[in-house]
């Protein structure tokens, strides 16, 4: 449990066009082997942009990327080909928010299943079709045997959310990457695919990065917590010392936002203002116009990352003071 | 609502059945069972929050609610005035406004800001449409010199969701409908909005029914809280009672689905397996019986009745356990938590 | 609630219009083709004007001169008129032949697109239905059919061209529309108690214009060869009325004679057709209001 699977160091992603978009701003993470990290941000934050980076997935052309990516030792950033191809899918690979757009729909899902480990794993059609049985076992779809022959529109999105988690896993990864995945769903089948990935993050022990903008989800599925804003990560920590001592003034503002018990018709205390656009890479604290505890030297540069404890940073000079009311 | 308020809105037994259209013929195949005798009132001043997974026909309810789509069956009275006796649509529309999930999609991309609030007002005749749009725009926090003649791309979510809760009072509406109005803005901005439906709610004398699937929300808005379930009303009551005891089964299966927020105490059982039905064709009797932990034969057979959970109650459920003569074998006992 | 979001870069407060105008006037592509256009229509109109030759006036002499011969600067046909003259003048019929028909079918084909789209139900399905007869002909084959029908003139082309025109512009009218239709947009349009006709005199008239605009443009181009077409076949405009799709016509034989001669019509038809394809791509994203 103490090896590190993945290492991010100072990652920058620029988006080149009309406007120019400084996604990710000198970003580092470290996730270790088994880990369950909730990337944890607002629309626009660079939650969803360092997934793709991580699965090389944004267009070369458009988009100069910067700093070090390390997958188990391997600099992912300098693969290319078989290599890439064998890193996605197998060692790595994705769950997506919205399932009927990911699965393709003049496949059964078998079939699918099927494809991707014969593509990865070169083993026979017959073993593969196993394989995929198995996984739908394992996913806990009633009847397998008869929904392997199903299309993807005959299944409900919970069933196809539980498919594309056997698609993702069906290889084996070390690393499993999840956008949003419960994000369109009802309530009560988002918290039963919540426990599922976390029965199967047990069972198979891979790594997980859980991308989500909903705090209680990840409260529900992660043991670590990485808050993201502007394309920095500005808090991390284990989910319960970011829970219940967070220490970033926008951490704590979405704690309050998120209304778990605030009393009926008291006022909300709302962070004022909207994120930053980002077209320029920011050079200050890019939270201190919203922040109700901004000094000076918050606008003057950008502030020094804090490390109250071990794995446990702050980006803020006035890291866990109270806000008042 | 107590006994002696007069609703200002009252809903009676409201249907509306989608036909499914198959085949080379296009003959109808089926019947999606939207809204299926859904029945409320809403007293003046009140805001009642609608709840319920998707399928359940809330959204259904709203548009019915302001006639954007017709209904089968079923009465809506405004003011103690029917709508199709005593009432046309143009007036009921005077009086109940909405808003809608998708704040760009709901404002016309090639106008300006300012026309899109003062169209409405425009309609119906009011006078100085524009005057009224300027005030108001300045109202929900969007500065009219500034934002007057923007258009709906070159603004945030947050603030086109301003502009169209501005158009939506620009008409001096009685009942604002807010379908999922806050769903899809980013926490942070959620809260801002909030404090604003507050604000205008006590500030214009407004009644909310407020549509949402956030039950933290709902309970932070709401006085009342209406819990739908595959078209149909499963429970209703103010919203300290139902957040302290739920009666309907559904209900409490869709309050522990809740992520717990608690990361010692973390979720360990799902409340309940396998997704909602179709409302293609819901099953018989009670429609939850398929997927409830406590169903008895009687749930297959019998649809339950919504009624007062004790002689007076303001808390109401339709479901056997809580009516002593159903036949439930656990009916009328204390049903454990 | 005194904070409100920051604020994205201030723009400039102008209509919609006026801000297509100045995105299409930074497009040079587009410029150069709206000014070669406005030449080839601005000639056409003042041709009388110009001080050019007759283009009736032939010259048994002169037939077939080359371009640059003296006192003929586009030489001659093969009856001896001057070719700038006839190009000029051709203009007039082929342009005119070349937009009425679109400019007609816009109009009705929108129309009809609009209602279509917008009542949805038993209308659009009798409208639609009865656009789809006229789509199973190929429009080559249509215009013939209706042309001959109604016998040659001019007039007549105009009229089966209009004709030919209609269905593929109702039936892109009528997707544009049923999608802005299915917008919030208009749900809350509706909800403000506004009839069907404000409802789409303000919200989908506005929406749909612009696709079905630039459609339209696109399918001036083809309009013209479809005319020249028809005079090619002797039920469109007939001779000695200079038109380039007659003049491509008699010319052919000419072609081993004096290739470039023959070529000086079809390179016409060519550059303008080019030139509003350019100009309706141009416009295309001129008109889109999200950058």
């Amino acid at each position: 449990m103490t090896n590190t699977l993945l290492q991010i160091e100072n990652l920058d992603v620029r988006f080149k066009g009309a406007r120019n978009v400084h996604a990710i701003n000198d970003l580092s993470l470290e996730l270790k082997q088994g880990e369950t990290l909730a990337l944890l941000g607002e629309s626009g934050s660079g939650k969803s942009v360092t997934l793709k980076t991580l699965l090389r997935l944004l267009p070369e052309k458009r988009t100069d990327l910067g700093g070090r990516i390390r997958f188990d030792g391997t600099d992912i950033m300098t693969l290319s080909g078989r290599a890439l191809r064998s890193y996605r899918g197998g060692d790595v690979s994705m769950v997506f928010q919205d399932p009927g757009l990911a699965l393709d729909p003049v496949y059964t899902i078998g079939q699918q299943i099927a494809e991707t480990v014969m593509r990865h794993k070169g083993i026979s059609r017959a073993d593969a079709m196993e394989v995929a049985l198995d996984m739908l076992h394992r996913v806990r779809i009633p009847s397998a045997e008869r929904r392997m022959k199903n299309y993807p529109h005959e299944l409900s999105g919970g069933m196809r959310q539980r498919v594309m988690i056997a698609l993702a896993l069906a290889c084996r990864p070390r690393l499993l990457l999840a956008d949003e995945p419960t994000t369109a769903l009802d309530a009560t089948v988002q918290i039963q695919i919540l426990l599922l990935m976390r029965e199967l993050q047990r069972e198979f022990g891979m790594g997980v990065i859980f991308v989500t903008h909903d705090i209680g989800v990840a409260v529900e599925i992660s043991e670590r917590i990485a808050v993201m804003y502007a394309g920095q990560i500005i808090e991390e920590g284990t989910t319960h010392e970011v829970i219940r001592n967070p220490q970033h003034p926008y951490t704590q503002g979405l704690l309050a936002a998120n209304l778990h018990d605030v009393a009926r018709g008291t006022r909300l205390d709302a962070i004022p203002g909207s994120p930053p656009a980002l077209e320029t890479r920011p050079d200050a604290c890019p939270f201190a116009p919203r922040c109700p505890l901004v000094m000076d030297a918050c606008r003057q540069a950008l502030p020094p990352t804090q490390r109250p404890g071990p794995r446990r940073r702050v980006a803020c000079l006035r890291a866990g003071e109270p806000i008042p009311a | 609502m107590s006994a002696t308020d007069k609703p200002l809105l009252s809903v009676r037994d409201l249907k509306k059945h989608f036909p499914i259209k198959g085949g080379i013929l296009g003959r109808t195949q089926g019947m999606v069972q939207a809204v299926d005798g859904v029945s409320f009132d809403v007293a003046p001043g009140e805001t009642l929050g609608i709840v319920g997974e998707s399928g359940c026909g809330k959204s259904t309810t709203a548009k019915l609610l302001i006639g954007l789509t017709d209904r089968d069956e079923g009465d809506i009275v405004l003011n103690d005035r029917t709508l199709g006796r005593d009432m046309t649509l143009r007036a009921l529309r005077r009086d109940i406004q909405m808003v809608f999930q998708d704040s760009y999609a709901s404002l016309n991309p090639r106008m300006t800001i300012l026309d899109s609030v003062a169209f409405g007002a425009r309609v119906q005749g009011l006078d100085d449409p524009l005057g009224r749009a300027r005030r108001l725009m300045d109202r929900v926090g969007l500065a009219a010199d500034r934002f007057a003649h923007r258009y709906p791309h070159e603004l945030s979510g947050g603030q086109r969701q301003r502009v169209n809760i501005a158009r939506a009072l620009a008409m001096s509406p009685k009942v604002v409908v807010l379908d999922e109005a806050v769903s899809a803005l980013d926490k942070s901005v959620e809260a801002q909005v909030l404090n604003l439906l507050a604000d205008l709610r006590a500030e214009f004398g407004l009644t909310y029914i407020f549509i949402s699937h956030d039950l933290n929300v709902v309970r932070y808005i709401s006085d009342r809280i209406l819990v739908m379930y595959l078209g149909e009303v499963v429970e209703i009551a103010p919203v300290d009672q139902i957040w302290a005891d739920q009666a309907h089964p559904y209900t409490r299966s869709l309050f522990s689905a809740m992520p717990s927020m608690d990361p010692d105490n973390r979720t360990e059982k799902p409340p309940l397996a396998g997704d909602p039905p179709n409302p293609i064709d819901p099953p018989s009797g009670c429609r939850f019986h398929t997927r409830c932990p406590l169903a008895g034969p009687v749930c297959k057979t019998r649809h339950p009745v919504l009624g007062p959970r004790a002689q007076g109650s303001t808390h109401w459920v339709a479901c056997h356990l809580h009516d002593a003569h159903s036949g439930h074998p656990e009916a009328g006992k204390v049903v454990p938590a | 609630m005194a904070q409100t979001e920051t604020a994205i870069a201030a723009t400039a407060h102008r209509g919609y219009w006026s801000a297509v105008l100045s995105r299409l006037r930074r497009d040079k592509v587009a410029m150069t083709c709206l000014v070669i256009l406005g030449l080839l229509v601005g000639s056409a109109v003042f041709a009388p004007w110009l001080g050019l030759a007759d283009p009736y006036q032939g010259s048994m002499i002169a037939r077939l001169k080359p371009p640059g011969a003296p006192g003929y600067p586009l030489g001659t046909d093969e009856q001896g008129r001057d070719m700038l003259a006839r190009l000029i003048y051709g203009g007039r019929l082929t342009l005119f032949i070349g937009l009425m028909p679109v400019v007609m079918a816009f109009f009705i084909g929108g129309a009809l697109g609009v209602v279509a789209g917008y009542v949805g139900g038993i209308t659009n399905t009798i409208i639609m239905r009865v656009v789809d007869v006229f789509f199973a002909f190929p429009s080559v084959l249509l215009a013939i059919a209706i042309s001959g029908a109604l016998g040659a003139g001019i007039v007549n082309s105009l009229v089966s061209l209009t004709i030919v025109f209609i269905p593929p512009v109702t039936r892109v009218a009528e997707a544009v529309t049923s999608g802005v239709r299915q917008l919030d947009y208009i749900d809350a349009a509706r909800a403000s108690g506004a009839s069907a006709l404000t409802v789409i005199r303000v919200h989908v008239i506005g929406n749909v214009l612009s696709p079905v605009f630039v459609y339209a443009t696109s399918l001036t181009s083809v309009c013209m060869i479809l005319a020249a077409g028809l005079s090619f076949l002797g039920i469109g405009v007939r001779p000695p009325e200079p038109e380039w799709g007659l003049m491509l016509n008699t010319l052919r034989s000419a072609i081993y004679v004096n290739p470039w001669l023959a070529a000086l019509p079809g390179v016409m038809i060519f550059a303008t057709s080019l030139c509003l394809n350019l100009l309706s791509d141009g416009l295309r994203s001129a008109m889109n209001v999200r950058d």
